[in-house]
């Protein structure tokens, strides 16, 4: 008995050799990726989309994929990648702490670490790069233009994301300091956390109460449709040369293509197509070469509607 | 007098007029009601109690299955915002499949979600009636996993929806000046009371609470009535999700309904029922989800901090729950009894 048992035991062992020699031997780079539930939102649909394009064999890839939006199965994820042994970890992290033990497991594993999308607190040694949005400067962009349209006055109703995420902290802040210094007046700052329809109660708030506003500033793109929905139930005019002005966030299609039709004025771009990034950096790294810098902030443009085309929304929309 | 005030009806009733009072006394516009006309150029009523009106129609319709619920089984389906996320997915995918949106292509749409809802339904109503399953415990099942099956039946795809005969559903039909949601609701009510009326059900469904042997002595199959509670529960969650879907002209499954299975039970708290099962007002129940709505609203309209938002409405929350709780009636009651007493004895001497 005991015999055959060490029989087996050998023979598994030996197929155990075999099956990791194999992976060593094809060549393909083995990346484990952790990221977002991809149904959290459009933005991360896409994002997701475009990893599974990226990463795939014919392009030299062995990808595996974990998702979460909890901080600790994201750990344990990554706990169970090191454990496979792959080449890269490429990780778009729940939360911001707690990353430090896993990333030095990973670093003694002889694993690289790649941050996309969002960043960690963890000392930068344990990464190699990371590759982000600059929130902040997607609201910059969009307050500017604000600006640049020279309207005779400012009464903007501010519909922000959940508090305290990323984006509305950046979003919100670029507002925030362009009203103060230039004197807008917001009659309405409130939260609809991402949801078209709450969006569409505050702005219906704001009507029944017969306050005057020519703007409204939608921290997505969910929310600026509500807010359309209530507009146009009040028969208030939106869009180009209209009464009021409509923003929103994220370049959906849908978004681009009410840009498109004159029915919003402006959309900022919040870039998810962050796969051929980190794929650069991969190539650079197999060569042994370190990436130029070490935080690479994606490039994000703004739409105006004056100015869109059929082709942008095409390549741009999510 | 001392009747009025012992009826169920009365705490969602009181809550109700206090807050409307509050609203009268800081700003008498708030019942301001106008007719304006909207950007189809058809005639619409406009005005803070028309939105409460409007908004508060998911809640109310799902308060009428949630209560019954409740009342048969003595617990909560907590899966009802991830159903509505699946009864909304499973309308979008029959609306947009067809080349053109039609008043025949909605309507099979709906009938379908129906199904599809009442057949979750059956699946909650099997967990806690067959199986004995607590409700909250059962429901929590789909709780989960809902909102992930409402995206695999898209695809997972982002949807607009921006056809003007698709969002009648939620706003206006055109010449009619009343929200659609709220004439659904009246009509959803109605059938319901004469459902009611012609099938016992909401007899059964109290005995079954109130003591599950006896009824079965009594000749009810428990089974039987606690599984058609959460079906028709079922039917309620694809009305609902119908109306959503077309009122945010799409759907984000993450958050579509997002909580609402909180704010229904609350509807059902406030209505003045016992959450653990018997005897039930459904009436009180719908009163209590207009409640939540003029809560919500109000505080919309009061600039109220965003990040304090929640915890107002849990203050008021906490304040309506306690006032309706039967320990504080009792001793409010006592009280007044006291007060009474003494006048009469003064009166006498």
């Amino acid at each position: 008995m005991k015999k055959i048992l060490a029989i087996v035991l050998m023979a598994v062992m030996a197929l155990g050799l075999v099956a990791c020699g194999k992976g060593k031997d094809d060549g393909l780079i083995k990346v484990g990726i952790i990221n977002n539930d991809p149904n959290e939102s459009g933005y991360r649909t896409a994002n997701d989309k475009s990893m599974k394009d990226q990463f795939t064999k014919e392009n030299g890839y062995d990808a595996s994929f974990s998702y979460s939006l909890k901080n600790d199965e994201q750990i344990a994820a990554a706990q169970k990648f090191i454990q496979d042994e792959v080449d890269y970890l490429l990780l778009s992290a729940a939360g911001t702490s707690g990353w430090d033990t896993v990333l030095k497991d990973a670093q003694k594993a002889g694993i690289k670490v790649i941050l996309f999308d969002r960043t960690i607190d963890a000392d930068a040694s344990l990464y190699e790069a990371s590759i982000v949005s600059d929130m902040a400067k997607e609201g910059e962009t969009a307050v500017a233009w604000l600006k640049g349209q020279n309207l005779k006055e400012y009464n903007i109703i501010h519909l922000q994301g959940v508090m305290g995420s990323a984006a509305q902290v950046g979003r919100s802040g670029a507002l925030d300091a362009t009203a103060k210094s230039d004197g807008w007046n917001i009659v309405k700052q409130q939260t609809a956390e991402w949801s078209a329809e709450k969006a569409q109660q505050i702005v219906q708030s704001v009507i029944d109460a017969k306050t005057p506003f020519n703007v409204i500033y939608a921290e997505n793109d969910d929310m600026a449709k509500g807010a359309v929905a209530a507009l146009d139930a009040a028969g208030i005019s939106h869009g180009v040369g209209k009464d009021v002005v409509i923003m929103g966030f994220d370049c959906n299609k849908w978004a681009l293509q009410e840009l498109l039709n004159k029915n919003w004025n402006y959309d900022g771009q919040c870039n998810p197509f962050q796969a051929s990034y980190i794929h650069d950096i991969i190539q650079k790294l197999e060569k042994g070469e370190s990436p130029a810098q070490k935080t690479i902030i994606l490039d994000e443009k703004g739409f105006d509607a004056a100015t869109i085309t059929a082709d942008d929304v095409e390549k741009y929309g999510i | 007098m001392t009747k009025i005030f012992k009826r169920q009806i009365f705490i969602p009733i009181a809550a109700m007029l206090a807050l409307l009072l509050f609203n009268l006394i800081i700003d008498p516009s708030f019942f301001h009601i106008s007719l304006t006309t909207n950007n189809a150029g058809d005639p619409v009523l406009s005005g803070n109690l028309i939105s409460i009106l409007n908004n508060g129609s998911e809640l109310a319709i799902l308060a009428l299955g949630m209560t019954l619920v409740t009342a048969a089984s003595g617990g909560q389906d907590i899966s009802v915002g991830a159903t509505i996320a699946i009864a909304g997915s499973v309308v979008l995918k029959i609306v947009c499949g067809a080349n053109e949106v039609s008043v025949g292509i909605v309507l099979v749409a709906f009938l379908v979600a129906c199904l599809v809802s009442m057949a979750f339904g059956a699946f909650n109503g099997a967990l806690v009636s067959i199986f004995k399953i607590q409700p909250m415990v059962a429901t929590l099942i789909l709780f989960t996993a809902g909102r992930s099956i409402a995206a695999w039946i898209n695809n997972n795809a982002q949807i607009n929806i921006s056809d003007p005969k698709f969002t009648y559903i939620a706003e206006f039909f055109p010449g009619l000046p009343i929200p659609t949601p709220f004439l659904i609701t009246i009509l959803c009510f109605i059938i319901m009371a004469l459902f009611m009326k012609f099938t016992n059900i909401g007899l059964y469904s109290q005995a079954v609470g109130i003591n599950e042997n006896s009824s079965k002595l009594n000749g009810i199959n428990p089974v039987f009535i606690k599984f058609l509670t959460f079906v028709i529960l079922g039917l309620c969650v694809a009305v609902c999700g119908l109306i959503k879907v077309s009122r945010s002209r799409g759907i984000t499954y993450s958050s579509i309904a997002e909580n609402i299975e909180m704010d229904a039970i609350l509807a059902v708290a406030l209505g003045g029922n016992a959450l653990g099962g018997g005897k039930f007002n459904m009436t009180a129940s719908v009163i209590g989800a207009y409640v939540i709505q003029i809560l919500t609203t109000t505080l919309y309209k009061y600039n109220i901090s965003s990040a304090a938002l929640s915890a107002y409405k849990a203050i008021v929350v906490i304040v309506l729950v306690v006032i309706s709780a039967p320990t504080v009636r009792r001793k409010a009651k006592a009280v007044t009894d006291k007060i009474k007493a003494n006048f009469a004895r003064k009166e006498v001497a």
